[in-house]
């Protein structure tokens, strides 16, 4: 299994359109920063503004810690788009390229295969967030220094003393790291469905987008349902910001994402190890 | 060619929706056979070589590969198979050797790199092998197609349309690898193509099926002997000729007669008696053509499958 992995990675990582979500991360993230770095004191005034009355803040608050904080808050949106550009390419991608035949036809059970697959397509996703964790934090820390972290929320502002901030964001990241997991999941089930990538791409951003939506619309209906779309549970990272935090939220919203990735791995199981290959 | 079956399919069916690809299809094919597996397009070859590779399932029937159940012994018994299935697609953004090398250790092989570049350098890739594939022609794909269908040593080789894209040169080639393969080797080779003149060189055995069912199957020589055949003698004189069989039985086998051609429906031991007699009577037989191919015969049964 363990070589079959390798060749999975090795697969990934010898196509272009891998390493965009990595380019993206890159630049992206630097972009941010150095805009910070010119203009985040007039940004973090506009943030505390409404609290200034009350607090008198000192030190280095617009440290590597809050810069990273403000990108993993806006960037976890839009990574699952880089994650599905991989994860929908695994096995469609495959039926695209032709190679499912000389592929299947080889001594290896469709189990073993499409389980290497995912596995692979985890990794990646894992891998995606470790990048963002290193850009961010490395590069926060080195141009803006670190500090405490000053989270502001509607319900009011926490701030973590500067030793109590490091294994909040590895967990974080960890977090990110599974519901990213998710969402490859979903599109590698959409790409066990159909013979071409770009499908399982569009399909699963759009139900992440749906989902979202309706998840951020106040209706009554929409409050029922929230509790059962995943998308409701991928902010969980933020719950390593609350003090106290509150683990049994986290252990509930660790247990819905694993179950989905579960669901969506069997279900793709189940559907390739039925599948007439006729590409 | 010995007793021992390698393939052997019973009754094998496969209905995609409302459409019947393969229908009761049996065969047999033993060990050390060069199998024909002939067919017009749509008459569910392809369907069944990959019923045959568990690319796709059967909707009835059942396969035996090496007289064990192919579902139930799947990984077992694909380790024995090689093969090419249609168009050769590889990751074309890898080498050939890199190929090669993932599509082994797919297998659950760890094949040296001499034995790689041996196999590259039987079908003329060797130095083309750091080339990424998506560099190759039509032709070169189809070469390493057939490598990796050779990587892990296979007893039995399923090649289906091996010499599509080729040239004159490259057909010849792979069909001396067939032979090769065959014969020195002792592999077992199931070959579905479109070039019959290609079978009729080296298959020994062979089915024709249309429309998923089979229509005929059995020794190539034999099938294309069974029956009278065609020749055609080319004479100095066909009038002499013409008035040297007036009065002979041949005269009533005479199919045409056209310049100095005349062509014949006979036995095949009527041939050479034929041929006696057109020269104890003078006239010159410059050649004699047998025009009963394999390629009439494939016709004359897909044309009555048809009708």
């Amino acid at each position: 299994m363990i070589s079959l992995i390798n060749i999975e990675l090795y697969k990934i990582f010898k196509k272009w359109r891998s390493y965009i979500g990595f380019i993206a991360i890159a630049v992206l993230v630097p972009l941010i920063q150095i805009a910070m770095l010119l203009e985040g004191e007039r940004s973090f005034d506009m943030m505390t503004r409404n609290i200034q009355q009350s607090f008198i803040f000192v030190g280095n608050l617009l440290n590597g810690y809050f810069i990273s904080y403000l990108i993993l808050n806006s960037l976890v949106i839009h990574i699952p788009f880089l994650v599905t550009l991989v994860a929908g390419d695994l096995l469609a991608g495959e039926a695209t390229a032709g190679t499912y035949r000389i592929l299947i036809s080889r001594p290896i059970s469709r189990t073993t295969l499409v389980l290497s697959k995912f596995i692979s397509g985890m990794i990646y996703s894992a891998l995606l967030i470790l990048w963002l964790a290193c850009i961010s934090l490395g590069l926060g820390y080195s141009l803006f220094g670190s500090g405490e972290l000053i989270v502001i929320k509607a319900s009011g502002i926490i701030i973590f003393a500067k030793n109590d901030i490091l294994w909040r964001f590895l967990l974080a990241y960890g977090t990110a790291a599974l519901s990213m997991m998710v969402v490859a999941s979903l599109a590698f089930l959409f790409s066990s469905l159909v013979e071409n990538a770009i499908g399982p791409i569009i399909t699963t951003m759009t139900v992440i987008i749906i989902f979202v939506i309706i998840s951020a619309i106040q209706i009554d209906i929409f409050e029922t349902i929230k509790p059962f779309l995943f998308t409701n549970y991928m902010s969980v990272w933020g719950e390593f910001f609350e003090d106290p935090i509150e683990l049994s939220d986290i252990f509930k919203s660790c247990a819905v994402l694993t179950g989905h990735i579960l669901v969506f791995f069997t279900a793709a199981l189940i559907i390739f190890k039925r599948k007439d290959i006729l590409t | 060619m010995t007793n021992e079956i390698v393939i052997e399919t019973k009754n094998l069916s496969k209905v995609f929706k409302e459409v019947k690809a393969v229908e009761n299809l049996s065969l047999n094919v033993y060990k050390g056979d060069v199998f024909g597996f002939l067919g017009p397009n749509g008459a569910g070859k392809s369907t069944t070589i990959r019923m045959l590779l568990t690319l796709i399932s059967p909707t009835s029937g059942s396969i035996k590969l090496f007289g064990e159940d192919l579902r139930k012994k799947r990984v077992d018994l694909l380790r024995k198979v090689g093969s090419i299935i249609e168009k050769p697609d590889f990751y074309n953004y890898l080498s050939a050797y890199k190929n090669l090398e993932i599509l082994g250790r797919i297998s659950g092989i760890e094949i040296e790199r001499k034995k790689i570049m041996s196999i590259l350098e039987l079908v003329g890739l060797e130095k083309r092998y750091k080339s990424k594939v998506k560099t190759y022609s039509h032709g070169m794909k189809q070469r390493l197609g057939i490598a990796q269908a050779l990587l892990h040593n296979p007893e039995l080789i399923i090649l289906d349309e091996p010499t599509t894209g080729l040239d004159p040169q490259g057909m010849k080639e792979i069909r001396d690898l067939i032979v090769f393969l065959s014969r020195e080797e002792g592999k077992t080779i199931f070959l579905s193509s479109h070039i019959l003149h290609e079978v009729e060189l080296v298959a020994n055995r062979m089915i024709i099926i249309n429309k998923g069912s089979a229509q005929v199957e059995g020794d190539v020589k034999e099938l294309l002997n069974k029956d009278s055949l065609k020749v055609t003698f080319e004479v100095d004189d066909s009038e002499a000729a013409k008035k040297s069989i007036a009065n002979m039985r041949w005269v009533n086998h005479v199919n045409s007669a056209v310049d100095n051609k005349i062509i014949f429906s006979i036995a095949p031991e009527e041939i050479s008696e034929l041929n006696k007699h057109f020269v104890e009577n003078g006239i010159g037989v410059n050649a004699i053509i047998p025009t009963r191919s394999l390629e009439e015969y494939f016709l004359s049964i897909t044309e009555k499958g048809t009708g």
